[in-house]
């Protein structure tokens, strides 16, 4: 059992949550906003869109997302513009499906948070001359930052414990697709069980510490546990 | 449940599947297709039903050492079977092999004509085997890789799946443009080049009743099944050969 063996997975998950968290906090926020503040009859339509992802199993975004990466999908035409036939079994790949996947794990929190707002800060800022911008940046965002740190916790979470999006597009390839949850999953396949026991053992500490920290960061707003 | 009532149902009507019994049985990948074709048939002969779970050959061994309410094992290979009966799992004495089975190149992209100078070109992105740890025909694909000596040339183009099915699929769906799967699995299919038999160690699958199914009149049905004329005869035509 090396270090290598156990390091590579585990740095690759982390650099894949850490690009699909600040993904989804830069285009979480419009979406989260829009149906935080929009009274448009196409709201409760996107949110339930938005929404999907926790209600639907893994391998049905897997699936489309492997037809979907493939030759004859979007993903093909834009891996053609550097020469590639595919985004399937790319790094590239597994931050595509880990945005759909992830998507409502950042949004609600945001669009509660900004919910929670209300009218009267912001119309209060407007009648002070703030600009668009100016109430945005000093008025909504600070008062929504517990739900920016609830929805990048989870997100970031979210994404270390994938498992069945990344079991069908990824192709199993060391330090390119194989994060924490396949690599455990090949271990106890192997009867590997010395590996299985310490990716395990960091797994339940690290949720552990998720928990707390979420928990601890703020107890209004409301998360939905995966 | 609203099936096991309407199968009571029928069987109080009719009265004549009195001792229909449901046998578990462990499928290595490849053998997806065949087995299911074999259930009817089995039903047929026997009256039994068949349930069946598939998996990589060490997936589901790993699955039976943790107690898996399987009880026939139906390996790709025929090391897991012998160590199922070694390790106390599987029925002394009730180890056979049900089929020899045969590795194929598939594509869906390219023209396969020429495929080991294909392979030697290196013309291609990805190329698509089952993981070899767990997969007997991803093993025997690596075999190839290596007698070809093109274990370098191919190691960054390599694409893993969890079983031969998966290999099949990522395949399929074009995202890899090869693939090493199960000749059986392709059959019928325009771009395939089989595999010469001396790159590779033959692959037997072995069958193993487990001490879980020794009681199960369907479990040793089934086992016996599988070397009647009927089954033999589909296997083969199925792309395997039988000894």
């Amino acid at each position: 059992m090396s270090l290598g063996d156990i390091w590579t997975p585990v740095s690759l998950t982390l650099t894949l949550a850490t690009i699909n968290t600040l993904t989804l906090l830069i285009l979480g926020t419009p979406i989260a906003w829009w149906l935080a503040r929009n009274r448009s009859g196409y709201r409760e339509l996107v949110g339930a869109v938005v929404a999907m992802p926790l209600v639907l199993p893994p391998t049905v975004l897997g699936f489309y997302l492997l037809i979907a990466l493939g030759p004859n999908g979007p993903g093909g035409w834009i891996a053609s513009i550097w020469g590639g036939r595919t985004l399937a079994f790319s790094f590239t790949g597994l931050v595509i499906g880990s945005f759909f996947y992830s998507l409502p794990f950042m949004v609600q929190p945001l669009r509660n948070g900004f919910a929670a707002i209300g009218d009267d800060p912001l119309e209060v800022a407007s009648s002070l001359g703030a600009s668009d911008w100016q109430r945005f940046w000093r008025v909504a965002l600070p008062l929504a930052r517990p739900g920016y740190i609830t929805g990048a916790v989870m997100t970031f979470a979210h994404t270390v414990g994938e498992f069945g999006v990344v079991l069908m597009i990824g192709g199993n390839i060391p330090g390119q697709t194989k994060v924490i949850a396949i690599a455990l999953y090949d271990h106890v396949e192997r009867l590997q069980w010395g590996e299985a026991h310490a990716i395990a053992l960091g797994m339940v500490a690290f949720a552990f510490v998720v928990i707390a920290v979420t928990l601890t960061v703020d107890r209004r707003v409301n998360v939905p546990m995966p | 449940m609203t099936r096991a009532f309407f199968g009571l149902l029928l069987a109080g009507l009719l009265s004549t599947a009195a001792n229909a019994e449901t046998v578990n049985v462990a499928v290595a990948a490849n053998f997806t297709k065949v087995a299911e074709d074999l259930a009817p048939l089995f039903k047929a002969a026997t009256g039994h039903d068949v349930v069946y779970s598939f998996g990589a050959t060490g997936q589901l061994y790993t699955q039976i050492t943790q107690a898996a309410p399987f009880e026939v094992f139906l390996s790709a290979d025929d090391k897991r079977p012998a160590q199922a009966v070694a390790e106390g799992f599987g029925v002394e004495g009730s180890v056979f092999t049900y089929a020899i089975g045969a590795l194929a190149l598939y594509s869906t992209a390219l023209d396969l004509t020429h495929g080991e100078a294909l392979l030697e070109a290196g013309d291609f992105d990805k190329i698509a085997i089952a993981d070899p740890e767990t997969a007997p025909y991803g093993c025997a694909a690596q075999e190839v890789i290596e007698a070809l000596g093109l274990t370098d040339a191919i190691a960054p183009k390599l694409v893993t799946g969890e079983n031969i099915t998966q290999a099949l699929q990522f395949t399929q769906s074009g995202n890899a443009e090869l693939g090493f799967v199960a000749a059986s699995q392709v059959v019928g299919k325009s771009s395939v080049w089989l595999v010469p038999a001396d790159l590779y160690q033959p692959i037997r699958q072995d069958a193993v009743l487990l001490k879980t199914g020794e009681a199960n009149p369907a479990a040793t049905a089934f086992v016996e099944f599988l070397r009647s004329e009927t089954a033999v005869a589909v296997i083969e035509a199925s792309g395997y050969r039988v000894e």
